[in-house]
Formats: C-alpha cells, structure tokens, sequence
C-alpha cells in the first residue's frame, strides 16, 4: 500500500519546468530515496510534496487523499514532516523550544488559557516538554536541551530538526540531504538512525541524499531524476550500473563496468 | 482554591500600585509627574509593539495609527457614556472609573478591529514591504480622523464639554493598566503561542512546515499589539483636554520603534526599559529644545551601527542573573545514535 | 474638458519631478535592497543648494531689474546643486548604510529612518523652519494653448526630466559603470565574485541618484514656488511609492510609477477633493502591495526553500 504516491507532477517557475510529469509510490514502511544530480529537482519536489509549492499539473496521495495545493502547516498536521537542505532551525531558541514549537497537535490550550495560565494550560505544557524530552533522548540530544539550538555544532543542529520534525507524530519522514558534510564513520552512523526510525518508530523515510555510501546501504527502492524527469526506478543494485542513470552523474562517456556507489 | 490566591494577588498588586500613586504625588513636583505618566503610557505602548515587531518579528512602522483609533475611540465613547452612567451612579470616583475603563475598552476594541483590518491582507507581505504599507496604512488613519468632521477634523476632539475631555488619566490607572498588559504579555510570550510566535519570527518557512498556523498567528499578534496601542492611546487622550491627528504623526511611530530597539527587539523587560528611557530622553533634551530630534535621530543611528540589538538584545533582565548552566559530561555510547 | 487636460499637464510636470526621485529609490533598492528613507531629504537638500546658489549668484538683482536670470547660470545652479547632492549622497551611504550593509534587513531600515529623521531636523536648524519663496532661476511666462495654461516653467520640468531620464538611460546601458550597475542588482555577490569593485558601483548610484533629485528639488521649488525643510518627507514618501508602482529595482518603472502618481495626485485634488490628495498615494500603495507587490514593470521573485 503506498503511503505516498504522485502522478505525473508538473512544477514550473516561469520559464523554467523544474519537474516533468513525475510519478513514483512510496510503500509504507519502506525507505525510499531520491537522487539526481545537482540541480535535479530533487528539493523542489520535497517542497511540492510539503506545500511550500503548488503543481502545475498532478496529484499527490498521502494515505489515499490529494494534498497537491494544500498549505504546508495543513500537510505537516496530517503527518508528513520535513527536513530542509541548508538547516532551518530556530536558532535563538533553546533546544527543547525548538522541538516543543512543533507539538501543536498536543497543546490543545487556547490563548486565553496560556494568559491566564489555567491548570489545562500547564497540563498541556508539561506533557509538551515530556515529549520533547522523549524525543531528544532518541536523537541523544537530551543534554543539550538548555542550549541555544544555534550554537549547536552542525551535526547535532542536523539531529534536532529530525527531532522536531518527530515532535509531529507523522507516519512520513522527508530528509533532505541529511548527509551534507559527514566523514564516513558519521554516514554510518546516519544509517543505523534512519534504520531505528523506520524499525523502532514506524516511519516511512524518503531521503534526498547525495552521498551513495548512504543511500545504496540505507535505501530500498531508488528513484532517479534528471533535469526535472525521471530516468529510473529500482533497487540499489539496479540503479548503481543502470546507464542511463550513469550517463546523468558521470557524462555519457562512461566506462565499461562503472558503477555508482 | 488557586483563582483565590491569584484575586488576593491581584488585589494586592493594585493596593501596592495605589500607595505609590499616593507617594510619587507626594513626592514628585506636577512636572515630573506629568513624566512618570508618560513613561508608563510608553511601557504600554513599547511592550505591545515588542510583541508584533520584536516577539514575531513582523515590522509596524504605522502603530501610531491604532494608538490614535483608541484615543479617539475612548474619548468619543467616554463622553457618551458620561450622562447615562452618573445618571444611574451619581458622580464620583466609582462611575468616573466605569467610564474610564470601559472607554478604554472600547477604545482598545476599535484599535484591535482596525488591527485585524490593516493586518490581514498587509502580513502576507515580508520585512520591508510589510513596514511600508504598514507606514501607509498609519498616515491614512491620521489623514482619515484629520478629516472627519464629526470627530473635530484638525483642531481634534474635545467632547461635549467646553472645558475639554475629564481627565481621567492618573497614576493608578496607568500603572495598574500597565501591569495588566505586562502581565498579559509575559505569559503569552512565554507560552506555546509565544513559542510560535518567535518560530516565525526565526524561520517562517520551517515555522509552517512543522504545523504551525503561521496567517492565525500573526495576525492576531498584531491585533493585540494594536488593541494594546488603543489602551495606551485612550490613556493618552484623557491626559489631553483633547485628541487632535498631530499627535499621532510618523514621528510618534518612530518613538514607539526607538523604545523597542534601544532596550532590544523581542526582550519585554527591554521593551518597558526602552518606553521609559524615551520618556525620559525627550524630557531631558527640552533644554536642548532645537537640537532634540537631531540627537534623537543621531541616537537610532548610532545604535544601529553600534550595537542594533539594543540594550538586551532578545532577553529578559532576569536572564541575566540566571547561573550558567554546567558543561554536559561527555555522553556514553548507548543508544545507536551516538557518535556522531 | 479644457480643466481635464489642464489636470493631466499639471500631473505630468509633477509626475515628472516624482519620477527624477523616484530613479535614486529604485536604483539603491535595487542594488542593496535597501529602502533609502534619507533619499527625500537629499531632494530637499538639492532644493536648498540650488536655492542659495542662485542666492549666491545675483538672482534677486535680476528679478530687482526685471531681466531674465541668464541661463548659463541657471544652470551652473543645476549643476551645483546635483553636485552637492551626489556628495551628500555618496557621504550618508559611506557613513550611515556601509557599516550595516551585511546586517539583517531591519537595521538598515531603521538606519535609513534615522538618518532621514537627522537631516530633516538638522534641515530646520540650518535652514530655517520657515517655508521660503522659490527665486526666479526662470521668470514665467504663460502660454494658453486651446484653453490650458502652459508655462515654460512646465515646458522646462519636462525637458530637464526628459533629457536627465535620457541620459540615465544611456549610462545604463552603455557604460561600463552602468553595466556593473544592473549585474550588482541582479546578484550582488556573483558581481563581487566577477571582480567588479561593488563598493564603487554603490557610491556611484548613489551619487547618480541623489544628483537626480536635486534636480527634482529645483524644478519643484521652481514649480510650487515654495520650499520647507520638510518638503522632503511627502514628496519622498510619494516618489517611494511612485518606484513601487512601477516596480522597484526597475528604471522605467519608476518614470513610468513617477507619472502616474502625479497624474493620480492631480486628478485626485482635481475632482474630488484637494484634502485627499496625499491620501491617494497612499491608497495606490496600499493597493499595489496587497495586489501586485513586484509593481507594474517589475519580477516576480520566488522565494528559494
């Protein structure tokens, strides 16, 4: 059953298509990856499926319903969360804060009650804070609960968007490039992350990533685009000597027995 | 058991208000007590606009507009109110403090109602565009009430008596008003909705992908920043013997801007410092009477060179007296996110 | 018919001034994304250099024995004033907009308000508050052409405007500076990247700019006879959303924003009321942000995520 599915998506910016008719189902409980070259439309297909942008053309199903269109913080409550490219946290905010901001779902006080400060209000908040707390557990930032979230260095500001982004309770998890900037030995830890969120949470992941340690380890099914199109879909070992998909990242020339991890 | 703790607490605060009413008449000559009104009008004024500009980061470069609906909007239902209530109460302190607050709150409605009016279409906008029409919409309101008739056009309104608007406006009642919307304030900032808020303020774009309501949000920030102006206003007026559009001019958009950036954008306590250095700045540079705006303009501009976070920055004074937090002690390997 | 085409003229030679200030707005904004709040202050100074220069120059022998004031020195008064602008210009963005160029977007703007306030005030101190009467750099004379009045001092806004606009043109488009002008608005940091010394491409539009509105502030006070040290706030508040209007960051935009502001004012004080004339723009500017914030002529920017 696919828990996210689009059909034959079209984004254009002026004179610029940025996705061509895409259409791929992502199965619920499956780790599915994104990859293309710079400049693929990989992002930009991420924002379509969020709602930062509306498609031209196309639908897009979460748990059977169309969300194409629909304003981002409607489609983050129906449980799809997000991480962004170049970090997006709240950087004056502490840690904690940070994560408690996205518990909206969870704090059902009004504003007239946070004035008053009723005894519904502080239920409400202290349930908030214990599940933040939880969740930085998960991502081992529990200590780091206090500190300014900017001046977290840049792997663990990496983990507290994921933690935030859990703060949703959603069923889909979309990382983007959660790799960016690792040696090796954190890529692998990345890994067993991304595997601990699918196993012990029950997300689904879809990941853009660039780095093919991760996703050729970490991914189950592969989508490849190019210039806004996809040119393939498959498992790891089908995308890695897949020639059309060698010829996007390493030119046409390219030579007998490459491949892409 | 806990609402009787709070009305005992309350009840408390505003004796303790009433005392220092009567020592700061005691004390202080009609000149500085005319000064110590205005500072607390301006607290009001600067923690309100801190909550819309500094809190959720959207800037109003017009509230002087919403501060000129509530005073013109508390006057003008004062003085309506004025036969019917002594009629049913007979005169004295009791009915005048009926009127007075109900002025108030009626002329904090109206700046809220036109908040929502100015604020609905205009926070689609961001960071300058937003200040600008909000600068418009501001110079519209003052043209509008320069121009209505009903409301004594330029030479402003004094209501129905010969003598002016009652001057209802005393210590008790600003500082008392001043508390309340500090009080307001403080908990909403420090709040989920507060969380929010400075969420947007943050990273608007990540603020809505993590379910925020970002539009609700805003907008009715910037309704409560105006109503706050609009109580702040009605005070103002009932200082005057009447309302007239100059007051209200860009010039008064400005101070409200220049409280809030020298005690820092987004820090209460810097707000309420910010309102009464302003109070107190204007008054000393009187001698200087001529070269007061000057030094007032050269003052923003050094500070925005020199140090822009103002004199708090984001934070509350007792942030500053907080302990610092002891180093974390290096994490064990435990849990398989670890290492990285 | 003859009161509407006499509207239309007298809003044309005014949109004409609009426009000369509103190219300085556009062109800063442009480049540094930077609301220049000063920008009307510095057509109030161009007003008052010209004013004194032509002080300076012997204007009020001339008008005491009836000749024209010759036009060599009008427009040596021109050229001086432009110059003392541009100066001004140059002096407010190396002092005032340099040091906060790389802060976030707000410091700028109040920066740019409080400088405006300082020479606004400064204004009043130096120039007196009191409004003064507008030396005869031209003497008037009326023509009536099918029942409109024409002056020549209208003839001559719209020949300055006319030539100074051509000329800005030009310098766009064809000179080195000029080229480097519109990369730096496009990007300015692949322009930095290129090589191009960023730091004197801004001072130079500002320069530019400010010399174009000095030019507007004597036209004005040639046109309206009277000039404050306040003139500046209205009119420059005008003439911001004349570039608005047409598209900030757009050349042709703000003559076009320029003139149609002019004409809206004209009409507005025409037709239905001389004490809504300055609320009209406002109205324009209000509409325009809520309906199209990217202007007439102007791009739409997305946003990147």
């Amino acid at each position: 059953m696919s828990l996210l599915e689009l059909r034959a998506v079209d984004k254009i910016f002026g004179g610029l298509h940025a996705v061509r008719g895409v259409s791929f189902g992502v199965e619920k409980g499956s780790i599915f990856g994104l990859i293309g070259p710079n400049g693929a439309g990989k992002t930009t297909l991420f924002n379509v499926i969020t709602g930062v942008y509306t498609p031209e053309h196309g639908e897009i199903r979460f748990a059977g319903e169309n969300i194409a269109g629909l304003k981002p913080a409607v489609i983050a409550e129906r449980g799809v969360a997000r991480t962004f490219q170049n970090i997006r946290i709240f950087r004056t905010m502490t840690v904690a804060e940070n994560v408690m901001v996205a518990g909206h779902h969870l704090h059902k006080a009004s504003i007239a009650s946070a004035v008053l400060r009723t005894r519904a209000y502080e239920r409400d908040e202290t349930a908030l804070a214990k599940r933040a707390h939880e969740l930085l557990e998960i991502l081992g930032l529990a200590e780091l609960a206090g500190e300014v979230a900017g001046s977290l260095p840049y792997g663990s500001q990496r983990r507290l968007e994921i933690a935030r982004g859990l703060m949703l309770s959603p069923q889909l998890l979309l990382l983007d490039e959660p790799a960016a900037g690792m040696n090796s030995q954190e890529a692998r830890t990345l890994n067993e992350q991304i595997r601990f969120l699918r196993d012990q949470l029950g997300l689904t992941v879809i990941l853009v990533e660039h780095n093919m340690a991760v996703v050729m380890n970490v991914c189950e099914t592969i989508h490849v685009v190019d210039h806004g199109e996809t040119i393939a879909q498959g498992t790891p070992a089908e995308i890695k000597t897949h020639p059309r998909v060698l010829a996007a990242y390493l030119g046409e020339e390219t030579p007998e027995g490459a491949d892409l991890a | 058991m806990r609402a009787l703790i709070r009305i005992a607490i309350t009840g408390a605060v505003l004796l303790a208000i009433l005392a220092l009413q009567l020592a700061v008449q005691a004390a202080f000559t009609e000149y500085v007590q005319r000064i110590v009104l205005l500072a607390g009008i301006n607290v009001i004024l600067a923690v309100g606009l801190n909550l819309i500009n500094g809190t959720t980061g959207q800037f109003s470069i017009g509230h002087a507009g919403f501060m000129a609906v509530g005073a013109y909007g508390a006057a003008f239902v004062g003085v309506k109110l004025a036969t019917p209530v002594h009629a049913a109460l007979g005169p004295g302190v009791l009915a005048d403090a009926l009127i007075f607050n109900l002025a108030l709150l009626a002329g904090a409605l109206f700046a809220g109602v036109s908040g929502l009016i100015v604020g609905m279409p205009s926070l689609r906008l961001r960071g300058d565009y937003l200040a600008v029409v909000t600068l418009g919409f501001g110079e519209i309101i003052r043209i509008l009430f320069n121009n209505a008739t009903f409301l004594g056009s330029a030479t402003g309104y004094f209501g129905d008596d010969p003598s002016g608007l009652p001057a209802y406006t005393n210590f008790f009642w600003v500082f008392a008003w001043a508390v309340a919307i500090i009080a307001v304030t403080h908990n909403l900032t420090f709040s989920q909705t507060g969380r929010s808020l400075t969420a947007i303020r943050e990273d608007e774009i990540a603020a809505e992908a993590m379910a925020t309501p970002t539009t609700r949000l805003k907008v009715t920030a910037f309704a409560i920043s105006a109503a706050t102006a609009g109580i702040a206003g009605g005070l103002f007026a009932h200082m005057q013997a009447g309302v007239r559009p100059e007051d209200f001019r860009f010039e008064k958009s400005i101070d409200m801007i220049v409280m809030i950036i020298v005690g820092g954008l987004g820090s209460i306590s810097g707000a309420i410092l910010g309102g009464i250095f302003v109070a107190v700045s204007l008054e000393l540079m009187r001698d200087l009477q001529q070269y007061r705006l000057v030094l007032y303009a050269l003052l923003l501009i050094v500070i925005m060179i020199v140090r822009p976070e103002g004199v708090l920055g984001t934070r509350e004074l007792h942030h500053l007296f907080r302990r610092k937090k002891p180093a974390p002690p290096s994490p064990p390997s435990a849990t398989p996110t670890e290492g990285a | 018919m003859t009161q509407f085409f006499q509207q239309i003229i007298n809003g044309l030679s005014l949109g004409s001034i609009y426009a000369l200030i509103a190219l300085g707005y556009t062109m800063v904004y442009g480049i540094l994304k930077l609301i220049n709040f000063a920008h009307g202050e510095v057509f109030m100074v161009g007003a008052y250099t010209g004013f004194y220069a032509a002080g300076a120059l012997g204007v009020a022998g001339f008008e005491a024995r009836n000749q024209g004031f010759p036009l060599y020195l009008a427009l040596l008064v021109l050229i001086i004033a432009m110059a003392a602008a541009a100066l001004l210009g140059m002096t407010i963005e190396f002092l005032a907009y340099r040091p906060v160029r790389s802060a976030p977007r707000l410091t700028p703007l109040i920066t740019a308000i409080g400088v405006s306030l300082f020479l606004q005030n400064a204004g009043m101190l130096l120039f007196s508050p009191n409004p003064q009467r507008y030396p005869a750099i031209l003497s008037e004379v009326r023509f009536e052409v099918f029942g409109v009045i024409v002056t020549n001092i209208k003839l001559t806004i719209f020949a300055v405007a006319l030539c100074l606009m051509l000329g800005l043109h030009l310098f766009v488009q064809k000179t080195w500076t000029g080229r480097a002008m519109r990369a730096l608005s496009f990007n300015i940091d692949a322009a930095k990247l290129m090589g191009i010394d960023t730091n004197r491409v801004i001072r130079s539009t500002f320069a530019i700019g400010s010399g174009l509105a000095a030019a507007g502030g004597i036209l004005f006070g040639l046109d309206q006879i009277t000039i404050n040290p306040l003139m500046g706030v209205l009119t420059g508040l005008k003439a911001f959303v004349a570039a608005v209007l047409g598209g900030i960051g757009s050349i042709p935009g703000a003559v076009v924003g320029g003139l149609l502001i002019g004409l809206a004012e004209q009409l507005t004080a025409g037709y239905l009321s001389p004490e809504y004339r300055d609320a009209i723009t406002f109205l324009i500017l209000i509409l325009i942000l809520l309906l199209k914030p990217e202007g007439l002529l102007g791009i739409v920017r997305v946003e990147k995520v």
